[in-house]
């Protein structure tokens, strides 16, 4: 069962905001593509590999060269706060997040 | 503290290597370092929408090295995973890594303990991951993001809980920095980044078998922190216990300038990364034969050329050490024992002596690498060998090799431009020798009274007279027999 703490779990790590409301909606809704989903349980799936790919593809790859990509002009034309050569974001502390 | 605490640390090492690739893990861009800020980007490191991540085969080659190279298992099947996180030098809001499938498992690296004898560290996993840009804090308002070094391909190393003290975390980082090395994977600069080591630690009573609750220790980026960082956790963590307090599982930072580690703000929710396989990236089979073909490129590795040096050239343990320390610099020190014209223990013994303290201390003064070192290793034996057979003396070696540095002509050339030829002409030495001891009666007559140490003053006199070339030993033969006579 999902519960409205869940969802402000999620949220939170999502880095989103939602009234009450909204919460107490994607409650609702998660708990009831959880419930579709389970119908998957009535298989039996002892004997089937783990999925993690659905199309039949293995190996793609390049080899090792060096192609031009953007300039650093280009590549901060749509940020929306920038130096002449930086992205600019909001102060962040090292080690507050993630790793 | 007192030393008899009947406590143990519990180690484990998580290392992250930069690998060597020429472009990116997912796309082409160069991994060059030092370039102007976000000048290395495109739009798939960039992480704009719409856009598909390629595996660069190098990268997939790299690791199987060093699976190989530290006892691993190879998976046939493996999976990339997405580790999700917010932090700004993330542009996609997601690591690619590993998680489920890594390629590598279950392998050791041999290190040395303190008092020689040898001990297996196990390896859990390595897997493959991409770098994260590099943000720039050091401003008042704002932080600067460059995405440069976003998606440069990276191997995570994780050991198992089995080092037991800071030492042999020390130890064991300088395995893997060899190794890497070795296998031209990886620069293995730690102070540039290229090597970075995050520690769990851990405390337990000695003889227990459960492991205490641990603490990560991040940012010992340095070689020289690393024991120290280790220490004071662990003595952090033993007062504690000591004290009737509890271990609190949290993620320290490690500050060098302080010297202590400093808990970070980290909340729960951060640790919450929600893995899940990389859609945009078919799974990795490697099959025997690829195994096979990576193998036979595998370089002989330290501990067992250190041990073929010493059981084929007689080769003290100490010179031995030295010289596999870099792969650059053994191999400079084999080609020249190869190109010796007579090859011995006493000649291999020279080579290393040239090696360790000549070479060494030529390549340190002018910062450069081995192998951009002037002398060629056959010119280096060239000039060995004119000591072997006599034709030269030690002492005018000195020289000979600094003339070899700045013109880097063939030795023999050089002997014979500059007249280096050591003289061995008996009568010469002779007459020279009994110039000297004419010339100085009084300094004759205090050897002869038990005064011995001015026979350097009579050896030095007489090598003037020479001009430097007389054959050494027998100057020395030569004064001893007419002074006790």
């Amino acid at each position: 069962m999902v519960t409205v703490k869940d969802v402000e779990h999620i949220a939170k790590l999502a880095r989103l905001e939602f009234s009450e409301e909204e919460k107490q909606k994607f409650t609702h809704q998660l708990n009831r593509i959880l419930e579709y989903v389970e119908k998957l349980n009535q298989l039996d799936t002892a004997t089937v590999e783990p999925l993690s790919h659905v199309i039949d593809l293995q190996n793609r790859m390049r080899d090792d060269v060096v192609r031009p990509g953007l300039t650093a002009e280009e590549a901060l034309m749509n940020a929306p706060a920038k130096t002449d050569k930086f992205f600019k974001v909001p102060k962040t502390v090292k080690g507050e997040e993630g790793g | 503290m007192s030393q008899h605490r009947p406590y143990e640390p519990v180690i484990g090492l998580e290392v992250h290597a930069q690998l060597l690739t020429r472009s990116k893990a997912f796309c082409s861009c160069s991994t060059e370092f030092g370039n102007d800020p976000n000048s290395n980007v495109c739009p798939v490191c960039l992480g704009l929408p719409g856009v598909l991540p390629v595996l660069n085969a190098r990268v997939v080659e790299f690791v199987i090295r060093m699976g190989l190279a530290t006892h691993c298992t190879i998976a046939r099947k493996s999976v990339f995973a997405r580790k999700n996180y917010f932090y700004p030098d993330l542009p996609k809001g997601y690591q690619i890594s590993q998680y489920e499938d890594p390629i590598c498992t279950d392998g050791f690296v041999e290190i040395e303990l303190e008092d020689g004898s040898k001990k297996n560290i196990g390896i859990t996993r390595i897997h493959m991951e991409e770098d994260a840009g590099k943000s720039i804090h050091d401003l008042d308002v704002d932080t600067l993001v460059d995405v440069n070094r976003c998606g440069v391909p990276l191997i995570e190393i994780v050991s198992k809980p089995d080092l037991r003290s800071p030492h042999e975390a020390y130890q064991y980082l300088s395995a893997m920095k060899q190794i890497v090395t070795y296998l031209g994977i990886c620069d293995g600069n730690m102070e540039e980044g290229s090597l970075r080591c995050d520690a769990n630690v851990s405390v337990r009573p000695v003889g227990s078998v459960t492991l205490g609750t641990k603490t990560e220790l991040k940012n010992l980026n340095s070689f020289r922190f690393v024991e120290k960082a280790l220490q004071y956790e662990i003595n952090r963590q033993i007062a504690l216990l000591e004290s009737g307090g509890q271990v609190v599982q949290e993620t320290l930072l490690w500050n060098p300038d302080q010297g202590v580690a400093i808990p970070m703000r980290s909340k729960e929710e951060a640790h919450d990364y929600r893995y899940f396989p990389e859609p945009d990236l078919v799974p990795v089979l490697v099959p025997e034969e690829q195994i096979e073909s990576v193998r036979k490129t595998l370089p002989e590795f330290p501990m067992a050329r250190r041990d073929r040096y010493i059981a084929e050239y007689s080769l003290p343990k100490y010179d031995a050490d030295i010289l596999t320390e870099s792969r650059d610099l053994a191999e400079y020190f084999e080609a020249t024992v190869r190109a010796l014209k007579r090859r011995n223990p006493e000649t291999a013994k020279m080579a290393s002596n040239w090696t360790m303290t000549d070479v060494l201390r030529v390549v340190r003064e002018r910062h450069i690498e081995i192998r951009d070192f002037p002398i060629q290793p056959e010119r280096l034996a060239g000039m060995i060998d004119l000591i072997a057979d006599g034709t030269i003396s030690s002492k005018i070696a000195k020289d000979l090799f600094e003339e070899m540095l700045a013109s880097g002509d063939h030795p023999g050339i050089i002997v014979k431009a500059k007249g280096l030829v050591q003289v061995s002409d008996e009568g010469a030495i002779e007459r020279a020798v009994a110039e000297v001891l004419e010339k100085n009666p009084e300094q004759v007559l205090k050897y002869k009274s038990g005064k011995h140490q001015v026979f350097g003053y009579f050896v030095g006199e007489t090598m003037k007279i020479m001009k430097g070339k007389a054959n050494p030993k027998l100057v020395n033969d030569i004064l001893k027999k007419k002074l006790e006579s």
